[in-house]
């Protein structure tokens, strides 16, 4: 099989990639595939999806301006790298995160080992998204005094839920 | 024992007993997270030095890694990690890495735990042969062991969380190494390839950095880790390997009936030019290699072992003949050590049978 993008060259790398929702799978030599910048672990296209995927009018309304609460990573920052900050990014960039991984994996619900603090995080878990969700509400209905009590209990949760395993190494 | 003296210790990767010889090693690797920690390429070098030191205290305790060795990278010098590199018990970006990371590294090689690569814990363990199962259920058992002791990043609905999307879910890597030549002599790769790919595979030369698979040696792994459970993936990965397997030994059939001159003709100048070449690249010696690893599994070549040609294709390797002649060698001073070495190894002791003693399988 030839490179897709020199066609001279054996394609010898094989990505899936995933170009506005939907999967493609591309066949590059290696030396194309490192001056495009592609790895088999970081899909350039991840960062784009990330930005154009998610619905345009969330995009819009939170511009770049929002960064992590936790790590303080933006936007851009993915764009640039293609990974996340930290554990947190996962719950504050969940919305242009859900289609994406949808897009890309098999499934987008966990279903294999958990670790064995995971009944207490799956509880957490599900507080988290509810307060999430009336954060969501708030803001639309523009109550704001509201949305920022909420956007505290979701930082004192998910901090809690750091520090709620107690007998085992404190996260660093 | 010392991380340094593993390095130090003649190593070959553990040539895989009886079998048809074309999976040559299987590999699981877990990417995992601590909570509430940033992800290391977001994390500053002080706290990624101070979560090394606290994941190398913890790894150093778990029962599966008695008899291990740990090392910041930055107490290595860069070519003891590139050795590791070459053995594959690191990857390249991680032999890059200075302080701030480090690599664990169990005294037989089998598992080997990088800290701070691209996820705080990169785990990963490997077996010779097509075992991926029992290699997953070594690396599992690291997890499980370390789990006790560790929180890690979790969400109930996409799993363990790691830096890259690609890896969230379950967080693993199957793979298996592979030795195709009968497949590309036959000129078959292709339709090979594209059915891997389609069934949601990755397809990739072990070497090189130039247009194709140096020495046919090519890496299948699965691309996806969430939604599937890790038993699946493996057992998934294991079928399809099987049958790829299955299509390698049948285009080695093929070469023997349909192209034995060719495959004689193929095997006898690798044996030549490796017992007699003064200069020898890294690619031409991973081709020629793999070329007398076929005449070996085809019973043309005699008096040789895998676990022969497996330890010359890491002892060829940049940072192994280096460490080897104990000084930095120039490109054309590698060429001519390396040509010495295979020489010195091979020469005298390679035999080629001049009818075909075929092996039947
Ligand atoms: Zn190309
Ligand atoms: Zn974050």
């Amino acid at each position: 099989m030839k490179c897709e993008m020199c066609h001279t060259n054996e394609a010898t790398v094989h990505l899936t990639q995933v170009v506005d929702g939907a999967v493609r799978k591309l066949h590059l030599c290696e030396s194309c595939a490192a001056e495009s910048g592609v790895d088999i672990q970081n899909p350039m296209s991840i960062a784009d999806l990330f930005l154009g995927l998610g619905p345009a009018a969330a995009a819009a309304r939170e511009g770049d301006a929002g960064e992590c609460p936790q790590c303080h990573l933006r936007r851009s920052d993915f764009k640039k790298t293609g990974r996340l900050g930290c554990p947190f990014c996962y719950e504050y960039y969940r919305d242009d995160l859900a289609p994406m991984l949808k897009a890309m994996h098999r499934g987008d619900r966990h279903i294999g080992k958990k670790p064995s603090g995971a009944e207490a995080a799956s509880r957490n878990a599900a507080a988290l998204a509810e307060l999430r969700r009336k954060l969501e509400e708030a803001v639309a209905a523009e109550r704001y005094e509201e949305a920022a009590r909420f956007r505290d209990q979701i930082r004192r949760l998910s901090g809690e839920a750091d520090a709620g395993s107690a007998g085992k190494a404190p996260a660093p | 024992m010392t991380l340094r003296e593993l390095i130090e210790r003649p190593h070959a990767w553990p040539a895989e007993e009886g079998g048809p010889g074309v999976a040559v090693s299987s590999r699981v690797r877990l990417a995992r997270n601590l909570a509430g920690a940033a992800f290391p390429g977001w994390a500053g070098e002080e706290e990624r030095e101070r979560i090394w030191r606290e994941l190398r205290g913890r790894l150093l305790e778990l029962p599966a890694l008695a008899d291990s060795a740990a090392a910041g990278n930055a107490e290595l010098s860069e070519q003891d990690r590139f050795i590791l590199f070459e053995r594959h018990l690191i990857s390249r970006e991680h032999a890059g890495k200075s302080r701030g990371s480090g690599i664990v590294l169990r005294g037989d090689e089998r598992i080997s735990i990088m800290v701070n690569e691209e996820d705080h814990l990169r785990m990963q363990a490997l077996c010779p042969g097509l075992r991926l199962r029992e290699a997953w259920q070594m690396a599992d058992a690291v997890d499980s062991q370390l789990d006790a002791k560790v929180s890690y990043a979790f969400d109930a609905r996409w799993g363990y969380l790691t830096a890259c999307p690609t890896n969230v879910g379950t967080g693993i890597r199957a793979s298996v190494m592979l030795h195709l030549p009968g497949l590309a002599l036959m000129e078959e790769m292709e339709p090979v390839v594209k059915g891997v790919a389609k069934l949601g595979l990755a397809v990739r030369g072990v070497w090189g950095e130039g247009t194709e698979a140096h020495g046919h040696l090519y890496q299948i792994s699965n691309q996806m880790t969430l939604g599937e459970r890790e038993e699946d993936i493996v057992r998934n990965l294991e079928t399809i390997v099987g049958e790829i397997v299955e299509h390698e030994l049948n285009a080695r059939r093929r070469l023997w009936s349909q192209r034995e001159v060719v495959l004689r003709d193929h095997v006898g100048r690798a044996a030549g030019i490796l017992t007699h070449a003064h200069i020898l690249s890294s690619r031409e010696a991973l081709d020629l290699l793999s070329a007398l690893r076929l005449g070996l599994e085809m019973g043309i070549v005699s008096r040789l072992e895998r676990r022969d040609l497996l330890e010359l294709l890491l002892l060829t390797q940049p940072a192994h003949l280096q460490m080897n002649e104990g000084r930095p060698l120039s490109p054309f001073d590698r060429d001519r050590a390396r040509a010495e070495l295979v020489r010195r190894r091979l020469g005298g002791v390679l035999r080629l049978a001049a009818r075909g003693r075929r092996k039947s399988r």
